[in-house]
């Protein structure tokens, strides 16, 4: 496995509740932290970083090209909207099935998790793409304190519900609110998938999510839900969002997939973000360029049918 | 002495001259090429319902003479549209065939965008004079295709959204308009001949 779980920085040496206000700077201090101290997990970030020849893309182009659409539809207003949202105090509520349901604010949640940085692939169904250095931890290291049972098979994850800020809940928009996504046990649990609390060494841009949101790097890019107050571990397949709004177009899976293309849109190609004129599409990687990680998870999956 | 008509076509450049600074001074967001996109498809769309506009507003402020305008206003969607697929070809694809190739089979809503721009190109051929003389009676036929082209511009603007479907939207009624008048002037007429 490329990124190790382990925390590999003392337990004091992470978040003070009491100086959670100024937890940018503690971030930029995590991502030193953990370069610097933990010569383990500098080779693999430097790994992901250079083997991979990932270049992050500007930070201005992630922070100013986002789909929000409790906010709006339109990318550039979203970010603006988006700073309306109060995110301080936040709890995530962890629960179904579990032996130990549990409600955590973000301070506790910090303390408890070690932040690392994932730099990743980020495939957006709409055919373009991105490169960014995410700060977060493994969505495996959450679920294991609720002790999940062995019934719970799949993870659903719920946005916040808050119409005053998000005035686009208030519509129906084509989408049911709050928002919702899902994922089988095994890919939530899956150690690339994780919950980030920053980007680019700060605290994650209220627009980009803030202040926790999911991030599953071989999945387009609807399935990494934003602003997250509930993770339901539940026997069967929950509804996610898009694929009640549109079943034929956007499946529960949404693997990243050049093969299967949008029943509207080729996915063959995408736009990579932060490229100049004249620079040809990138030719789209099954799984987003990860399946070495995880085609496993869907070796005996009909990926035609199954999108 | 400027004439009324050099006017209209400066005017009709004023969008592409604005394109051109949003350029240069780097003001396109984050997904420039998918900017340059919406705005050369949106200015050939809006070209295209003015150019259907004429006959309206011929018929009910009395102005006459304006068909040099029409044929104005409809050269400009075509050439925006050339843009717009000079853009996907070169800009967006730079000339990768066989991208090009997998991209038009594996997408619906750019077969669309082709027939509206085939048929706008055909209306562009047909649009001078001497073409319209040699044409005769089979003009008017042939220039009825615009309806057509307006339908398959709507159907590509809306089969590439994910949610947004306001601006097609928009676009919809407004043709929707534009059409009505036309059928309300048949009707009048078929019933002023019986």
């Amino acid at each position: 496995m490329l990124i190790k779980s382990k925390p590999s920085i003392s337990d004091h040496e992470i978040t003070d509740p009491l100086i959670f206000s100024q937890r940018r700077q503690i971030l930029k201090a995590f991502a030193a932290t953990t370069l610097a101290s933990a010569a383990g997990i500098g080779k693999v970030l430097a790994a992901e970083t250079h083997d991979n020849h990932l270049t992050a893309t500007p930070a201005e182009v992630v922070k100013n090209y986002t789909n929000y659409y409790e906010f709006s539809f339109n990318k550039q207003d979203s970010t603006k909207l988006a700073q309306a949202l109060p995110i301080d105090p936040w709890s995530v509520e962890i629960s179904g099935e579990v032996e130990r349901p549990l409600r955590l604010n973000l301070e506790q949640l910090l303390k408890q998790q070690t932040i690392q940085e994932y730099v990743y692939r980020f495939r957006c169904v709409e055919a373009w793409s991105m490169v960014v250095p995410w700060q977060g931890f493994q969505l495996a290291n959450l679920l294991k304190l609720a002790k999940p049972l062995s019934s719970a098979r799949y993870v659903k994850f719920t946005t916040l519900f808050n119409p005053q800020a998000m005035p686009n809940q208030l519509t129906s928009s084509g989408l049911n609110w709050p928002y919702t996504e899902g994922l089988r046990i095994d890919e939530a649990t899956h150690p690339l998938t994780i919950l980030a609390v920053g980007m680019y060494g700060e605290s994650l841009p209220k627009q980009n999510g803030a202040p926790l949101r999911l991030i599953v790097p071989w999945k387009y890019g609807f399935k990494s839900i934003k602003a997250i107050v509930k993770i339901e571990l539940l026997k069967d397949q929950p509804a996610t969002a898009w694929n009640q709004s549109a079943p034929n177009e956007y499946g529960f899976y949404a693997n990243v997939n050049p093969a299967v293309a949008h029943p509207r849109w080729s996915q063959h190609s995408e736009r990579v973000l932060g490229s100049s004129f004249f620079t040809a599409r990138r030719e789209t990687e099954l799984f987003n360029g990860y399946g070495d990680q995880v085609a496993d998870l869907y070796r005996d999956m009909d990926l035609r049918r199954f999108i | 002495m400027v004439s009324k008509s050099t006017i209209a076509l400066i005017a009709c450049c004023l969008p592409l001259l604005l394109l051109g600074i949003d350029i240069a001074t780097d003001n396109l967001g984050g997904n420039p090429i998918e900017s340059l996109h919406i705005r050369l498809g949106d200015w050939s769309l809006r070209f295209l319902c003015l150019t259907l506009a004429i006959t309206p507003i011929q018929a009910i402020s009395k102005w006459r003479g304006m068909a040099t305008y029409r044929q104005l206003f409809g050269l400009c969607s075509f050439a925006y549209a050339s843009l717009h697929l000079l853009v996907y070809l070169l800009v967006d694809n730079s000339l990768n065939w066989r991208l090009i190739w997998i991209d038009l089979l594996e997408s619906p809503y750019i077969w669309f965008g082709v027939l509206c721009f085939l048929l706008v190109t055909t209306l562009a051929i047909t649009s001078p004079k001497y073409a319209k003389k040699k044409l005769g009676k089979y003009w008017k036929k042939i220039h009825r295709l615009i309806y057509p082209a307006c339908v398959f511009a709507l159907i590509h603007y809306f089969w590439q959204l994910k949610g947004n479907l306001i601006q097609p939207i928009f676009y919809t009624a407004l043709i929707g308009l534009l059409m009505l008048f036309r059928v309300l002037a048949w009707l009048k007429r078929k019933r002023g001949l019986v």
